[in-house]
């Protein structure tokens, strides 16, 4: 459906200076902070029109379009262009690289003012309202006072909960997708085993691989196959690979690569690579462990009771990593306080990853509730 | 909207938070929200009604409400069960749920002790076709019908309080104040309003 936003540009800003930093929720204060930031659409004259997308833990600025090859598109092409649900031809939507990340947005590789070296593990921990303060830094940058909808899966989702949260009634409306309000130990449990693997890298040195000249490789490596496999369904595994041999007719009896689906995995953590920082995903992982969006009944109530943010929560019936009880739980709150709250689980065979791709009645959940929230002020259904 | 739907609109108070199960495309929520303050969250098993639901702003979740409700105790003011209970696999345990959720409970179902139903199946010995059981018996999705007795009954057996009654006529409006003498067999249909 629709086409793509064509060619995009990287944009950035620095939203927190030395004057007036980032205060975190752990106390520390972040100084400068860069964001680099894409965005696609034209903001209307009343700048109601603003939709923010969010994204997950490996994600980046660059949701839409390509940079020069239209082969190669944004993480959420699929979704954003004209005609599409996140229609640039109504909406102005804005992604950024999230604090912390390795994007261009100040993370842990960003060269710490007071060293000249880079943060490595001096960067601050964050919570995900520390990376919620950033979005609407940058939105009151562009101009929004008051964004259409956070939109994001996953990670994405947590910020648009938070968000909602954190300044009720600023959002039109949150679009939450395979999110949780709060991690299982078993969520927390694969992203433990990730961070042993990159920390146990001889290569890691406490962080500061950057000036030893190597990289925690292998351990990042392994981390990304850990978590890819729990970003697939067992069913999409199967249908993609079986227990199909590479390139093979007999297995080889050996530890290589032999089953196509390990080739796949080697492959995944290899191009990982090439675009992630080791440090930036311990410590954007280490967000989500912490994050436990309900844990303030008291702020929870204040938060929700009256607001006139809409919610949309989706998950899918594959999705083990956040599966629907994650996002039940999610409804279950919002409701209990009169939130009004549209809610439903998709059919998809393809596990987590099914809010990356164009999966239609997902996608024109998505769109139908976005159109009905831009055509109409709040409060009136 | 169709007039039984009115009945129950009339039953709503002001400005309550409502949930409506098996709320179709969403009519009596819209009328609830814009007509009477009350703010609205609906439950819808059908695809179609769910998204026809979202493109008119109606708060919706997509749920089959006889595998049990995922809202707190006393999360809403009011629960509707509107022409609802009859085509559920199970009455008894869905009429508890809305009675946890809900403070106050409205359901609405088609009286099958009607003269009408009764005459079809007594004299003709045939299953009723009527106005308010519009389906023929291998295509309805009513499979758990009962007169204004029975569900009595039920309320009774559930340790329910009836707060009041409408009985309804066959063209889904209040009936004519004569039904009042014999509800069971004069009244199409009937809307309770229950309390614990």
């Amino acid at each position: 459906m629709g086409v793509s936003v064509g060619r995009v540009e990287t944009q950035r800003a620095v939203l927190f200076t030395a004057d007036r930093p980032l205060a975190l929720d752990s106390g520390a204060v972040l100084a400068p902070v860069e964001v680099a930031y894409e965005t696609y659409g034209r903001l209307d004259a009343d700048r109601s029109n603003a939709i923010v997308v969010c994204h997950a833990l490996t994600g980046d600025a660059h949701a839409a379009g390509h940079h020069g090859d239209p082969a190669k598109r944004g993480w959420w092409d699929s979704i954003i262009g004209p005609g599409r649900p996140l229609d640039t031809d109504r909406f102005f939507v804005v992604c950024s690289n999230l604090l912390g990340g390795c994007q261009g947005t100040t993370g842990p590789s960003s060269t710490d003012p007071a060293t000249g070296r880079p943060y490595g593990l001096r960067f601050p921990l964050m919570t995900i309202s520390d990376l919620v303060r950033v979005h609407r830094a940058l939105i009151a940058h562009l101009g929004i006072e008051r964004p259409l909808a956070a939109v994001g899966g996953s990670l994405g989702g947590m910020q648009a909960l938070q968000w909602a949260l954190d300044a009720p009634g600023e959002l039109e409306s949150a679009v939450v997708i395979c999110a949780s309000s709060r991690l299982s130990a078993q969520n927390i449990a694969f992203s433990a085993v990730a961070r042993e693997a990159i920390m146990g890298d001889p290569d890691f040195h406490g962080g500061d691989y950057y000036e030893h000249g190597v990289r925690p490789d292998r351990g990042l490596a392994t981390a990304r196959m850990l978590a890819h496999i729990t970003y697939l369904s067992e069913e999409s595994m199967r249908r993609k690979f079986g227990r199909r041999l590479q390139d093979r007719e007999t297995p080889r009896f050996g530890f290589d690569v032999d089953f196509q689906v390990e080739s796949y995995l080697r492959h995944q953590g290899a191009s990982f690579l090439r675009r992630f920082d080791a440090n930036s995903y311990l410590y954007l992982t280490r967000v989500m462990d912490y994050f436990d969006a309900f844990a303030d009944p008291v702020a929870t109530a204040r938060a929700l009771e009256g607001t006139s943010t809409r919610f949309l929560v989706v998950s899918f019936d594959s999705d083990w990593r956040f599966d629907t009880a994650h996002s039940r739980e999610i409804v279950r709150t919002l409701t209990t306080h009169g939130a009004p709250v549209t809610f439903r689980e998709v059919a998809s065979p393809f596990g987590h990853d099914s809010f990356l791709l164009d999966i239609p009645d997902y996608h024109r959940t998505v769109g139908t509730f976005l159109q009905h929230v831009h055509s109409t002020p709040a409060g009136v259904p | 909207m169709r007039p039984d739907l009115m009945v129950v609109a009339g039953m709503v108070p002001r400005g309550s938070r409502v949930l409506d199960l098996g709320c179709g495309e969403g009519d009596l929520l819209e009328e609830l929200i814009v007509a009477r303050g009350c703010r609205g969250q609906g439950v819808e098993v059908s695809d179609e009604a769910f998204h026809a639901c979202v493109a008119r702003g109606i708060a919706v979740v997509q749920a089959d409400i006889d595998e049990g409700l995922d809202f707190d105790d006393h999360a809403f003011d009011v629960v509707v069960l509107s022409q609802t209970l009859q085509a559920v696999r199970r009455p008894a345990p869905v009429l508890r749920e809305v009675m946890r959720v809900g403070r106050v409970g409205i359901v609405s179902f088609p009286n099958f002790g009607h003269w009408r139903l009764r005459l079809a199946l007594g004299a003709r010995g045939r299953m009723p076709v009527s106005r308010t059981l519009p389906y023929r018996w291998y295509e309805t999705p009513n499979i758990h019908l009962c007169t204004i007795r029975d569900f009595e009954d039920l309320a009774g057996a559930e340790g329910l309080r009836v707060g009041g009654r409408r009985l309804l006529g066959e063209d889904g409006r209040a009936a004519p104040a004569w039904a009042e003498r014999r509800p069971n067999l004069l009244a199409a249909g009937a809307v309770y309003l229950l309390t614990r």
